[in-house]
């Protein structure tokens, strides 16, 4: 069947049902508008934590990243992953015995101030929408790459599809969506892994298969073999490469890790399991679930790059005469050039094109005569999409990965504007502004909140403030630097007060912010940056998308030196930080 | 609040906090010291194809990760029923 034909088919089929769960779960309450009515066993909150938490980025972006970052690449592995024993461990079985729906709540409950509780709502906002417009991009993208129509009418569907099932759905909704979402997402990522492990190595378990040896290669190891074709093209070798120091390396994990357990979109989930026993096991079951396509994505990423050099010397590297024909290249190839994303340069009269590092040209490439044509652009971000093309799979695998694609993008998207539909109507109106307003309201006030969002996400995935990834970077730093310290804060310090907690949010979203905006440009505007965003550009040598690790300090001392010179909390806040410690409260 | 309840809730915590702690000790060797501070070490002793240290920071850290969170759950469950807090 035709390839265009089948993706219409395979994401027509996944949208259908997508929108028939979305219809059949429609939220009746508040209650299950927010948080599904607590009634979600936790494996399937883990579930659908997992899709909401695996975004364009990690099903798009990260394989691709890993293939040309190697060994660097695994900060994104573990700093993704490792915010979820922080969250299970300090967070998530405290946030749920407290029992409310939303983060803010907890902050203006557990701080007596709806001061606090006030800005705890723009360190939602701020973190969300600029997380929020990274995956309204990546939604326009797949859509108006899949459906070959331009990038506005893509985002315009895609807006169209989260508004359906976001805002008639609700938690509930969006809840059950998730789950078939992670079920596509899933499958759209490990059936190719599989068929290519398999190519290469013989291995069932692509986790396996990148340690394995290559098929018919007496016994080379595919590391080895990967390690040694980079540096034959004049590349770092894979296993090693490091393209950070030690200390950024460190403090680029630590700021992912920090900002995952920070995120309000995920730490919301933990408020919709039963029980407090859920709460901390729903965390372990969110990672399985994560963990099977992160373990995965670094065979993904060093095949693809494997196969990809493969491409481009069938004769082998150091073989100029036997280099890929620049008139013979694959279907793929031609396909990704009207994006754009894959560029070549014509540089003499030559038919074939020469691929290797051209800053640091190896030896071999001195002699020869390569004269045909360069690479003069091959974007990370087409790897995952073009995998299984590189490795000539079926069509229906190619339309799978379409979908999956879509499918994460969008399940981000939706869990990320019940974030914020539920900060303005029930934390901004309800709590603070409007406190009589009926229910019903509430319920209209949070869709018109997410339709609001959604315009405003569209629009600026259209006309985005920076590349996706540094967006996605910002919202990591802000929320390892605002939310995560006050919520441990309140739960492991007794005598934190308002005036710490307040003082400290403000200091930590400020301080990064500051330090990315003079870097990146204010508010992203193209040179406004005030300092060159290179390494000996970098205060003290930190990477601007390191820096919620040092926010994340900033704030703890404030907070704590703030706290000390001020009045201790009063008694009643006392008890209900003692009562939230412990999972039955009723003997209190 | 009785005092007897009162030490008791405490000692619960403490023990909370010892586990915490450990369990945090374990998550920073895995997710920092091993895969980062000392993957040049690591990397000289080989895993099948794969050097000890880059398999630690692309596939072992994930794995300790995992078990950590699932043995707090069944460590604190314990915990829960010793000290008669556990939920119905």
């Amino acid at each position: 069947m035709d390839l265009k034909l089948m993706i219409y088919l395979v994401v027509g089929a996944t949208f259908a049902l997508y929108i028939g769960i979305a219809i059949w779960a429609r939220a009746g309450s508040t209650g299950e508008f927010y948080v599904a009515g607590k009634g979600v066993n936790p494996v399937a909150n883990g579930m659908a934590t997992a899709a909401d938490w695996m975004s364009a980025a990690s099903f798009i972006s990260m394989a691709g990243l890993i293939a040309f970052l190697g060994y660097s690449g695994s900060v994104y592995l573990m700093g993704w992953t490792g915010g979820y024993v922080l969250m299970a461990l300090l967070l998530a079985p405290y946030l749920r015995k407290f029992g409310k729906f939303t983060v803010p709540q907890f902050v203006g409950d557990r701080f007596y101030s709806n001061t606090a509780r006030i800005v705890a709502v723009i360190c939602l906002l701020v973190i969300s929408i600029t997380y929020v417009i990274g995956q309204m991009r990546g939604v326009g993208i797949a859509f108006s790459r899949f459906l070959e129509v331009d990038l506005l009418w893509g985002l315009i569907a895609g807006m169209g599809v989260v508004f359906v099932y976001a805002v008639l759905g609700g938690m509930k909704g969006i809840t059950y969506t998730q789950i078939a979402q992670y079920v596509v997402m899933i499958f759209a990522y490990t059936v190719p892994a599989i068929f290519i492990s398999l190519q290469l190595t013989g291995h069932f378990l692509p986790q396996t298969g990148l340690g394995g040896s290559l098929s018919g290669q007496d016994g080379m190891y595919l590391l080895n073999a990967l390690d040694q074709t980079l540096v034959d093209l004049g590349f770092n070798e894979y296993t090693t490469n490091r393209n950070l120091s030690t200390m950024n390396i460190f403090l680029l994990t630590m700021a992912l890790m920090i900002g995952t357990a920070g995120l309000p979109h995920v730490i919301i989930r933990f408020f919709t399991v039963p029980r407090v026993r859920d709460a901390r096991k729903s965390a372990g079951w969110a990672l399985v679930f994560i963990a099977i396509l992160y373990t995965t994505a670094p065979a993904v990423g060093a095949m693809a790059m494997y196969n990809l050099i493969d491409t481009f010397h069938p004769g082998g590297v150091g073989n100029p005469e036997a280099a890929m024909v620049y008139e013979d290249r694959p279907q793929w190839m031609r396909t990704w050039e009207e994006t754009g994303l894959l560029q070549f340069e014509q540089e003499g009269d030559g038919e074939r094109v020469h691929y290797y590092n051209y800053k640091n040209p190896p030896a071999w490439t001195e002699e020869a005569e390569l004269d045909g044509y360069t690479v003069a652009n091959l974007d990370r971000d087409i790897m995952v999409l073009a995998n299984p093309e590189i490795a000539s799979l079926p069509n229906w695998v190619i339309a799978l990965v379409a979908a999956g694609g879509i499918a994460a993008a969008l399940s981000t998207a939706a869990g990320l504007l019940l974030a914020i539909s539920s900060a303005i109507s029930h934390d901004l109106l309800k709590g603070v502004f409007m406190p009589k307003i009926s229910e019903k309201n509430e319920l209209m006030a949070g869709r018109l909140a997410m339709v609001a969002a959604i315009l405003l996400a569209g629009y600026l995935g259209l006309n985005p403030p920076g590349f996706a990834a540094e967006v996605v970077a910002l919202a990591f730093g802000l929320a390892a630097s605002s939310l995560f310290p006050v919520l441990m804060m309140g739960i492991f310090y007794k005598r934190m007060n308002r005036q710490g907690a307040i003082a400290g949010m403000l200091v930590g979203i400020s301080t990064t912010l500051i330090y990315i905006f003079l870097y990146k440009g204010w508010f992203f505007f193209p040179g406004t940056a005030m300092l060159a965003d290179n390494p000996d550009g970098w205060l003290l040598g930190i990477a601007p998308q390191g820096f919620g690790t040092v926010g994340a300090i900033f704030n703890v001392i404030t907070a704590y030196v703030v706290s000390k010179l001020t009045a201790p909390p009063p008694k009643e806040i006392q008890d209900l930080v003692e009562s939230v410690r412990v999972p039955r409260a009723d003997t209190a | 609040m009785n005092t007897k309840l009162q030490e008791q809730r405490s000692a619960y915590w403490k023990a909370n906090l010892r586990i915490l702690i450990g369990c945090l000790i374990v998550w920073f060797i895995a997710g920092y010291v091993l895969p980062i501070f000392m993957v040049d070490v690591l990397n000289l002793i080989s895993l099948g194809g794969y050097p000890l240290g880059f398999w630690m920071a692309q596939q072992g850290s994930i794995y300790v990760f995992l078990m950590l969170i699932f043995f707090y759950a069944w460590r604190m469950n314990r915990l829960d029923r010793k000290f008669d807090v556990h939920e119905e």
